[in-house]
């Protein structure tokens, strides 16, 4: 059991990992002007939704198998993902939106997040592989 | 305010306009011999980008006639010539033989010139002014110390005739003579002839560039006309405080004893100096060097507290950025492209230090009446960057050039060697686009990413009820019959009509028809083109249908009995019509959209409007407005929404249309045919003006700056598509744009840094065109050197529209607040790292004197003001206009202008073709300064309002206004009725001339003491106290408590 819920965490961080990986490379495009920002929004607010789910499964799973840890350290990042979502002002196209994105440095703060998260993710990553192992052992 | 400006200029005396390489006064012969001044300074700054700032013999130190009043009047116009005489030599019409195109500006073009020397003794403006001038001579103003050599005054201008970068930079291996002589005796030389004319000073010559920079600007910028000579003369400082509060006068004394003995002023002349403005103190280091030059007086310490006019009788004149004069000289014209510090701080953390916003405010489309056209087919620009080849870059030989902005070295290709205007070869660093900071390039077909477009034009009417109520569609359809011919475009141009209340009107002007066809579209849900090919139709063909449409169109719904307004499917469907080739729509509607996608809600609260709590609602209600415009603008559709409603119409949400495809939004508040005249004549007037006014289609702006600056925020109506290209589906002459910078990498070994605004668009006639703009500023490394550069117009427009953005993301109550702390955090920066002596009052640099006043206003403008009862679409579209009026229109709007107009004189007085213009002093916006027995003439940018005491002088009622009394005055008299008296044709020449100064039209209304409009009059009276704002002073003595703390 444990070893399970440890394997389907693993691969929602992997899933969460290559999230992260897509949101660096297309706000680099961004940057280097690549793609228009209208483009980018648009592929990028496709994702912010599935990334908000699979972050939310991960910590409420941690929950439920009552790992507290792990779960505390997956709390602040959900929540920090719910709030951006829910925050989106009404008239905005959502969490990154074409005509306010290379204004007051967004974009570089859309991309230090993501570089923040990837880090994250790639921390959880070998946490849920090391627990995964020690549950597979233990069984 | 004080003349000492000159003699700091200058300690040896004698002449005192002698500017930077030639300050020195033995280099400063009164003429002919001024060549050999010119070069001496030149060759060693040929090289720009290298070494800009290493002139001659003296530091070059235009700044400091800045504030100087006597001096301002000079300056603006002075200053304007500065950038402009050296396109008169590079006149288009000498291009002819190199190109097709005929020289082409904006709204006049000049007459062609001979390309030998035209110039030759007497300069002849290109412009066709004939010369206008200052009818008191500027000579008697200048004060005792000053000797009244008339010589100087010119000389500002062209000081060392080889000086602005006419000279070869690849004569430093000297493959030829440094020296006129060496120079070819063709057209190009002539321009030098002229500006060696220039320099033999007379009077005359002086006036005549007041007359050129009249012409240039006056008609459409805020430069303004050297103000009257006498007014300033007489203006004894020590009585300017005629109802002083006890605060203020018990402390005007104290100011004069500490004045400390120093060479630069003249302290006889300053009984407020203080002492701590002696620049030599400031910043030991840089004393030596660039504070003796740099402007004593644009840093004079003001204690704002003891100063009570601080308003300049004229027009606040942008301050000079410290460059040699020979790049200064070449230098774009403020008018166009100005930076809210003159002077660009080393490093993001001096910028920091100093609290200043840096930014840059543009007006690339502005109708400018001189503008060098070049066809060539290669276009320079730097390999790495694509930064134009411009007046800044260095030539490290005949072969190479070095990019101001990435400093790449690049050749210069073979074509570039043949200077068209002189007809010669081998002088890359003379052909046009080296010469002039703004230049217009017809652009070859790289430039294109398809055919260009044809002038497409499409007008969206609504006709619900409500709007044929209001009576606009006969004024719409008017304006649309009288200008159909001067719409811009060419054979291709393409016209349409879309009408929509709860269902879609298209209309099918196809040739052949006998009249035109209505075709009505129900199914808003899902909007289709009934006939895509007949609706947008070519003007020309089909002229008498669009004819016979206008004029029916008024009558045709006059018993409507629909309500409803499908906006969102009718801009759906102006988009579908529009998308293949791109073009202008233009949207006129009237209430709030109930109907299909982009249906509102209202939401204002009527009770709220007055509320000191935060306002709601400024943010756009759904995002549907502003996908469809990035829809657009990806069409290269621009939405220009024309609002003319008496209720809510939620412009939060409907301006993002025009907001984002870089639309314009008006807004005629509580519009009607019978009820409201005045917005009648204002909508008539903005219509002719908006379908008249030059238009670029399919436009992109890049502004590029120096490696190590980066924008950081754009303000203005478009779409960014990427870090620095903005999309303009549309580009218009009265737009404006701001943007934030910030300083990513140190500046250190530089000494200047240039931006670069590069306009790209196909013009009315089908020609792709490329509009370029180059601004150099220096790099300095003091906080002294940074507020003496401080331009306090631009950072209160910078900081207006910050303070736009900061509302609508946070709320308006953190954006006041902001506003306040920009202006305490400045002020405070100034005083602990500036000032080195202390001393009570608040202090603020003499060049941001107006910084509080400004901010003030701001506070109790409609878009920030809270506690006064203000609709939110008012509200809205003031933060609108904000965001994207250009500088000189803004100021208006936020500082108006007072005159006093019953005593109009001609002493003073302009002289614009064959009309004298009176010239009143601009008086502060105080309550204190009206009096009943005057009649005081506001200036608010888009409306004049000309208020009337109870006793106003009998004379002025009836030689101006041509009624017996006071009670005779009509209510609603929006016109100054023309009489043949002299009162009269002063009056009407001055306002005339007010409003010529602007492309718009601002309405004048005459208020009298009980009309409605004395509310609007008395709020503009920024430096009084309200119910709920502080007055002047008490907001002075509020940031003079913040900033000690």
């Amino acid at each position: 059991m444990e070893a399970a819920v440890f394997i389907f965490s693993l691969i929602d961080c992997c899933a969460l990992i290559f999230l992260s990986v897509y949101f660096i490379i297309t706000l680099s495009d961004l940057e280097c002007d690549y793609i228009n920002a209208r483009a980018c929004c648009s592929k990028l607010n496709k994702w912010v939704l599935p990334e908000l789910v699979c972050q939310g499964l991960a910590t409420v799973l941690m929950l439920v198998s009552m790992h507290w840890f792990i779960f505390l350290l997956n709390l602040p990042v959900a929540s920090w993902n719910l709030y951006r979502y829910l925050k989106v002002p009404m008239g905005n196209m959502g969490v990154f939106d074409p005509t306010e994105i290379h204004n007051r440095g967004q974009l570089k703060s859309h991309m230090k997040e993501a570089m923040i998260k990837l880090g994250f993710h790639l921390l959880c990553f070998f946490i849920y592989l090391y627990s995964m192992i020690l549950a597979l052992i233990n069984d | 305010m004080s003349t000492t400006g000159y003699n700091s200029q200058n300690g040896a005396g004698g002449q005192p306009y002698a500017n930077g390489p030639s300050q020195n006064p033995l280099l400063v012969p009164p003429s002919g011999a001024g060549y050999n001044i010119g070069t001496q300074p030149l060759y060693s700054n040929q090289m720009p980008a290298k070494a800009p700032l290493s002139t001659g013999p003296g530091p070059y130190n235009p700044g400091s006639y800045q504030m100087t009043p006597p001096v301002s009047s000079y300056q603006g116009p002075g200053q304007a010539s500065l950038t402009r005489p050296p396109m008169g030599p590079v006149q288009p019409a000498p291009f002819r033989p190199a190109g097709p195109m005929a020289p082409q500006s904006q709204n006049s073009t000049p007459p062609p010139m001979p390309s030998a020397a035209p110039y030759a003794p007497q300069p002849t403006w290109p412009y066709g002014a004939p010369p206008v001038s200052v009818s008191s001579p500027p000579v008697p103003t200048m004060g005792n110390h000053v000797t009244p050599v008339p010589g100087p005054v010119p000389n500002r201008h062209s000081p060392s005739p080889y000086g602005a970068g006419h000279t070869p930079p690849l004569h430093h291996g000297a493959s030829l003579p440094p020296g006129p002589v060496s120079l070819p005796a063709s057209s190009a030389t002539s321009s030098y002839t002229y500006q060696g004319a220039g320099q033999v000073p007379t009077p005359g010559e002086a006036s005549q560039i007041n007359s050129f920079d009249h012409l240039e600007m006056g008609t459409k910028g805020m430069v303004g006309p050297p103000p009257p000579q006498t007014g300033l003369a007489g203006r004894p400082t020590g009585q300017s405080y005629p109802s002083l509060p006890p605060g203020y006068a018990n402390m005007v004394p104290s100011a004069s004893p500490l004045q400390s003995p120093k060479p630069p002023y003249s302290p006889a002349h300053q009984p407020y100096q203080q002492p701590q403005a002696n620049p030599a103190q400031l910043s030991p280091s840089l004393a030596a060097l660039s504070l003796q030059s740099q402007s004593p007086e644009t840093l004079r310490a003001v204690n704002l507290l003891q100063e009570r006019n601080i308003l300049p009788p004229g027009p606040v004149t942008p301050p000079t950025p410290c460059l040699p004069q020979d790049l200064q000289k070449l230098n774009c014209n403020p008018e166009v492209f100005r930076s809210t510090l003159a002077n660009i701080p080393q490093t993001q953390s001096l910028l920091n230090k100093a609290k200043l916003p840096l930014g840059l405010l543009l007006h690339p489309f502005k109708d400018l009446s001189q503008l060098p056209v070049v066809t060539s087919s290669t276009i320079v620009r730097c390999r790495s960057c694509r930064t134009y080849i411009n007046p800044f870059v260095s030539f490290l030989d005949q072969r190479r050039w070095k990019c101001n902005l990435c400093y790449r070295v690049n050749d210069v290709p073979e074509e570039f060697m043949y200077n068209p205007v002189s007809r010669s070869y081998g002088e890359p660093h003379k052909r046009p686009e080296v010469q002039n900071p703004t230049i217009e390039f017809i652009a070859p077909s790289e430039y294109m990413l398809r055919p260009p477009q044809p002038a497409v034009y499409l007008f969206v009417l609504d006709v619900s009820h409500n709007a044929v109520e209001t009576g606009y569609l006969d004024v719409v359809c008017q304006s649309l019959l009288d200008n159909l011919s001067s719409l811009p475009g060419d054979t291709r141009t393409k016209i349409g009509f879309i009408t929509f209340d709860s269902t879609i009107h298209f209309y099918n002007l196809q040739e052949g028809l006998s009249q035109p066809q209505m075709l009505i579209v129900s199914d808003i849900d899902d909007i289709f083109i009934p006939t895509p090919d007949s609706l947008l139709v070519n003007l020309n063909d089909c002229k008498e249908l669009v004819q016979d449409l206008l004029k029916g169109l008024p009558q045709m719904f006059n018993k409507t009995m629909e309500t409803q307004s499908a906006l969102g499917p009718a801009l759906q469907a102006a988009f579908k019509l529009l998308s293949p080739t791109g073009g202008r729509a233009s949207i006129f509607q009237t209430q709030l959209p109930t109907l299909g996608v982009g249906a509102l809600k209202s939401r204002e609260d009527p009770n709220q409007r007055a509320s000191l709590k935060d306002i709601q609602h400024l943010s756009p209600a759904t995002d549907f407005y502003k996908k469809l415009a990035l829809d657009c603008s990806g069409q290269q559709v621009a939405v220009d929404l024309f609002l003319l409603s008496g209720q809510y119409c939620d412009l939060a949400s409907l301006g993002c249309i025009s907001r984002y495809s870089a639309g314009s939004v008006y807004y005629y508040p509580s519009y009607h045919h019978q009820h409201n005249l005045a917005e009648v004549e204002r909508f008539q007037k903005d219509l002719k003006r908006y379908l008249t006014r030059k238009i670029g289609f399919e436009a992109v702006m890049r502004i590029r700056c120096t490696k190590g600056l980066s924008i950081h925020t754009f303000h203005g109506n478009f779409f960014v598509r990427s870090t620095d290209l903005l999309s303009l589906p549309n580009v218009n002459p009265d737009a404006g744009f701001a943007v934030q910078m910030s300083i990513e990498e140190n500046l250190m070994d530089l000494q200047a840094v240039s931006f670069q605004a590069a306009l790209l668009y196909t013009s009315s006639k089908g020609e792709r065109r490329i509009r370029v703009h180059t601004m150099c500023l220096p790099v300095v490394n003091s906080m002294a050197d940074i507020f003496a550069g401080a331009d306090v117009q631009a950072i209160t427009g910078l900081l207006a529209s910050m303070a736009v953005d900061r509302s609508v993301s946070a709320s308006l109550s953190d954006a006041r607040d902001a506003l306040t702390n920009a202006a305490v955090d400045s002020l405070t920066a100034y005083r602990s790292s500036v000032l080195t002596i202390q001393q009570p009052g608040l202090l603020a640099p003499s060049c941001l004197r107006l910084f509080p006043l400004y901010i003030l206003a701001l506070l109790k403008q409609k878009a920030f003001r809270t506690g006064t009862s203000t609709r939110l679409d008012d509200r809205v579209f003031a933060m609108f206009q904000l965001k994207y009026q250009p500088l000189s229109y803004l100021v208006l709007m936020i500082h108006p202008a007072l005159y006093r107009v019953d005593d109009l004189t001609d002493e003073g007085a302009l002289n614009i073709n064959e009309r004298t213009v009176p010239q009143p002093k601009v008086l502060q916006l105080s309550v204190e300064k009206l009096n009943r027995e005057g009649a005081f003439l506001m200036d608010a940018g888009s409306v004049m309002l000309l208020w009337m005491g109870r006793n106003c002088n009998p004379s002025f009622l009836s030689q101006v206004l041509g009624v017996p009394s006071y009670a005779a005055v009509p209510q609603n008299m929006n016109q100054l009725p023309e009489l043949d008296t002299a009162e009269s044709v002063r009056t009407r020449a001055f306002v005339g001339w007010l409003r010529e100064q602007r492309p718009f039209f601002p309405v004048l209304h005459i208020v009298r003491e009980e009309s409605p409009l004395k509310a609007a009059f008395m709020q503009n009276m920024v430096e009084d106290r309200t119910e709920s704002a502080l007055s002047y002073y008490e907001y002075l003595l509020h940031l003079q408590q913040q900033t000690s703390k």
